[in-house]
């Protein structure tokens, strides 16, 4: 594993001992070194003193998903210490805190072992326990740095830029660093075989998580009303969006705000909030988790029958119930697009990464108001709390709002009378009104029985009309929402399809089965309904290996149910156990269907 | 409910309000509910505030949640939107509504189930938020629509229609209200229309959480005797505790009130309630005095009614929050994106 710039580095520590700060300098300084770099975090539901995890892969090729190796662990917690050493790919390193004695028991003849005395060179050195505890951490930095030959003085410019106007915080870090770099240097062969290399790997890239991408996202699209409960993962979606409001949405003059967030007393207060402002004509919005979606789902119902445009953010965590709320999954696909009773389904939108975070936010808005309807954007933990490379976002400052079809005075002044739910378009969109507008507007907004004139009946024919309607806008949002990513050659009868954040892990999965010969076709959905591309894509394979991270294959079940697709076709590789999904998942999965005798 | 539009009869004597209206511009369609319903008188009470208020029919919001309470705003000017939404979630939707324009009266009508069993938890935050709406409470100790179980406001020992009676605490809206800091709370009866309309017309101006709770007989499941929200027994123990009168801006008050016996309370925008005290006792200004006075006079089984607690210092929701004057849902969204070079701005932090 002597390679350049190919290194997956896991950081064994206790939470809120502020390892955070330490392993957010690594992983920027290695992206400053102009390499691509990501970092996943593995973290307890937990405020205090359970084991934590912050891996950082470098990748030089540029592959987003976490590895299925691990060359170096820093293992800084001695509570998972077995279980941390055992974790280490055959010929890596490990790296602890030499301090105290370690048990002969806990040793491998395969991995170097490397001791570091962290915390006795840090107690000589500062004074007061949290700078001792702190200063350990950024120490472990500086032996890294020198292990992986880490540019010291990108290290420096960080601090600098971290601690602008504290210069003795920037004193105290460089201590620290020195300390663990000059260690490693006198005791050590440095650099180690898997170092770093300075490349061009990063211009236009920014490193991002998924929740603040999103919450940018709702800013740009001119959100006004954020209703939310907090909810692991999904609430540093809404910190981004105050903070990055905090900035851009105060009037300088008078201090007074154009933006309005709410912390609801539940989920279902949030979602009903989140109807109110979008019936009233604002951008609103609320970011939740599976959980949530739960308690929303009577409010979601009503939104589709009543057609009221609403944006929900779902970062997915793991499930039933409480689940495991610090792991990812994929399994609020079916629950979402279903949610309520009744025949009601939902338009859905599944970001890959944070790039897709930010784009979509401002599309959900866009198709909400176009549509009349809630617009579910899945993400998940891994997509929302990780920190991904993607390109920088551009805005078009062009970009003009799609608002949907919304009378406005004039227009209801020139007409003889208003009714709420006419298709007079013929795509099954009525046009709706905004209360304060014009009284020929007005109309009465309910979820019991109506007319296609929005008048209440408990008539059959009457009732029906307005089903069937909503049906033709399903076929209206089918075409309009973003098409499927496909990529086909004639010459293979086998593909992958996937979704959302399994995107990453595929495409470095397809990389490493074609490089054996095994060439497989690629569909990614990114909205349901599901475009007309993704039926046809399934008709022209023997085989679909369908790639989902839920125990029940919802996605498969989806695309039986919307796009009548063949079931005999589609085979599940399915990842539930709450860690990202990675690309040796895949590759195994369809190497060993292919030697069960499926089609490749 | 209703979708039957009442005819459009004109009564050229009827008294036109500011903008030209009369009251029965001010209507909806025809009430389903049963007949001697106290809902009905409460809608009336309200066409005659509103229409008294000259209030513009589409700058009127109406909301509610399910049950028969709820049906009403459809009962009530045809010309405002209105949103009739789920059981015991009026008030996240009138909240999120305000949040997107400020500039809308709101007016959310309820009932006893919806508000203090279901909804018990939206209507304790909406009055915590102190969202500007005026909450009415169209209060019968039963579910009609079901057929006449209990709700959380019956009293105990009151009788139901047939089986045994209450035995449980009810929940009383006032009290309730009061003890979260609501900041305009009226209780009154649906046969009271000269007390009940000013009381609305007051709540619909006050600039906060107005709470107007209204006993409202069910005539059909509970107005028999032993029921404690029937018409006699309400009637019978009725306590009138304050009288008011609504005077809008610059008008000349033209009551004559002896010496000492209006108070007069300046709203916002000018208007003001002149307050009579019933009880000289009552200081509705009090929350520790009204809260003391409520609770002697329910555990004598009377039922306090009037203006019972105002308080003009408490700031409404979007006060609170520091947000500015202009709907957030008039800003044009060019102006709330901050542009393609913020965002490269923006950006370099994260690279």
């Amino acid at each position: 594993m002597a390679k350049v710039n190919d290194v997956v580095i896991k950081i064994a520590t206790v939470n809120g001992t502020g390892s955070a700060s330490a392993n957010g300098l690594l992983r920027k300084a290695i992206f400053r070194m102009g390499i691509p770099v990501v970092g996943k975090n593995y973290f307890p539901s937990n405020i205090q003193g359970l084991p934590t995890w912050y891996e950082i892969r470098v990748t030089g090729d540029g592959y987003q998903s976490r590895s299925d190796r691990l060359d170096i662990m820093v293992a800084m917690n001695a509570q998972t210490y077995a279980k941390d050493m055992a974790e280490v790919t055959s010929g890596g390193w490990l790296i602890y805190d030499s301090t105290w004695p370690r048990s002969s028991l806990l040793d491998r003849d395969d991995i170097t072992v490397l001791g570091v005395p962290l915390s006795r060179m840090c107690n000589e050195s500062f004074n007061g326990a949290r700078a001792r505890i702190l200063m350990k951490n950024i120490a472990y930095v500086g032996v890294l740095a020198a292990l992986l030959e880490i540019d010291l003085d990108i290290i420096t410019e960080l601090l600098e830029e971290t601690f602008a106007d504290k210069q003795h915080l920037i004193e105290s870090n460089m201590k620290a660093i020195r300390l663990g770099y000059d260690y490693a240097t006198e005791n050590f062969v440095c650099p180690l075989p898997s170092k770093v290399e300075a490349m061009e790997g990063t211009s236009e890239h920014i490193i991002m998580d998924g929740n603040t991408a999103a919450g940018l996202g709702c800013m740009y699209a001119g959100a006004t009303v954020g209703a939310w409960y907090p909810i692991t993962p999904s609430t540093s979606l809404m910190d981004a969006f105050r903070n990055f409001c905090a900035e851009y949405r105060v009037d300088p003059e008078t201090g007074k705000r154009t933006y309005c967030i709410i912390q609801a007393e539940d989920e279902l207060a949030a979602i009903g909030m989140v109807l109110g402002a979008n019936w009233n004509g604002a951008r609103s919005f609320t970011p939740t988790s599976g959980p949530g979606i739960s308690l929303m789902s009577e409010f979601l119902g009503f939104a589709y029958y009543a057609e009221i445009p609403a944006v929900i953010f779902n970062v997915q965590r793991t499930g039933p119930s409480t689940g495991m709320p610090t792991r990812t999954q994929q399994s609020d696909i079916l629950s979402c697009a279903y949610a309520s009773h009744g025949d009601t389904r939902h338009v859905l939108l599944f970001p890959a990464d944070p790039y897709e975070c930010f784009h979509m936010a401002v599309q959900a808005f866009d198709h909400a108001e176009r549509l009349q309807t809630p617009v579910m954007v899945l993400s998940d933990l891994d997509i929302g709390m990780n920190d991904w490379m993607i390109p920088a976002f551009e805005w078009d400052d062009d970009y003009v709002p799609d608002r949907g079809k919304v009378l406005g005075a004039e227009e209801l002044e020139a007409m003889e009378k208003f009714h709420r739910y006419l298709d007079v378009d013929g795509d099954g969109i009525p046009y709706r009104t905004l209360p304060g507008v014009h009284p020929k507007g007005s109309y009465f907004t309910r979820g019991s029985g109506h007319t296609k004139y929005g008048a209440y009946t408990e008539d059959s024919a009457a009732y029906q009309d307005v089903m069937d309607r909503l049906l033709a806008k399903w076929e209206t949002a089918r075409s309009e929402l973003p098409e499927a990513e496909i990529v086909y050659s004639k010459f293979n009868k086998a593909a992958v399809l996937t979704v959302g954040s399994g995107h990453a892990a595929c495409q470095e999965a397809l990389d490493r089965l074609g490089a054996q010969n095994v060439n497989l076709n690629y569909c990614r959905v990114k909205a349901f309904p599901f475009s007309d591309s993704v039926r046809e894509f399934i008709d022209n394979h023997e085989v679909v290996y369908v790639v989902e991270q839920n125990r029940d294959a919802q996605l498969r079940t989806l695309l039986m149910l919307d796009s009548e697709a063949d079931p005999a076709k589609l085979v599940s590789l399915l990842h539930y156990n709450g860690i990202p999904i990675n690309a040796g998942f895949v590759v195994d999965g369809v190497l060993g269907e292919i030697a069960k005798g499926r089609a490749a | 409910m209703s979708y039957i539009a009442k005819p459009r009869v004109s009564h050229p004597g009827l008294p036109k309000n500011k903008l030209g209206l009369t009251t029965r511009d001010y209507e909806g369609t025809v009430s389903t509910l049963c007949a001697g319903c106290g809902h009905d008188s409460v809608t009336a009470a309200i066409i005659q505030a509103v229409f008294e208020l000259d209030v513009e029919p589409h700058m009127l919001a109406k909301m509610s949640g399910i049950g028969c309470s709820s049906k009403t705003p459809a009962y009530f000017v045809s010309q405002s939107h209105g949103f009739n939404s789920v059981h015991g979630r009026m008030p996240s939707v009138t909240t999120g509504a305000n949040a997107a324009n400020r500039d809308l009266m709101y007016i959310g009508v309820s009932g006893d189930g919806d508000s203090l069993s279901i909804g018990v938890g939206q209507f304790v935050h909406a009055i915590r938020r102190n969202l500007n709406m005026c909450y009415m409470i169209e209060n019968n100790g039963v579910y009609g629509l079901t057929k006449g179980q209990f709700s959380a406001s019956a009293d105990i020992g009151s009788l139901p229609k047939k089986g045994l009676p209450n035995q449980q605490e009810p929940i009383d809206p006032v009290s309730t209200a009061l003890s979260l800091g609501a900041t305009y709370i009226g209780r009154s009866f649906s046969g009271d229309k000269e007390q009940l309309v000013p009381l609305i017309k007051g709540a619909l101006m006050h600039d906060g959480f107005a709470l107007v709770d209204v006993i409202s007989p069910c005539v059909t499941f509970n107005d028999h005797e032993g029921s404690t929200k029937s018409y006699a027994h309400t009637r019978q123990f009725y306590h009138h505790v304050t009288d008011m009168d609504y005077i809008p801006p610059a008008e000349e008050i033209k009551a004559k009130y002896a010496e000492g016996e209006a108070m007069p309370v300046e709203l916002h925008d000018g208007s003001t309630i002149m307050l009579r005290k019933v009880d000289d006792e009552y200081d509705p200004t009090s929350r520790a005095a009204a809260f003391k006075y409520l609770r002697d006079h329910f555990n004598a089984g009377e039922i306090t009614t009037g203006l019972l607690y105002i308080n003009k210092e408490r700031r409404e929701m979007h006060d609170l929050m520091g947000n500015v004057d202009t709907p957030l849902a008039e800003l044009p969204l060019d102006s709330l994106n901050p542009g393609s070079t913020e965002l490269r701005k923006i950006l370099k932090r994260y690279a």
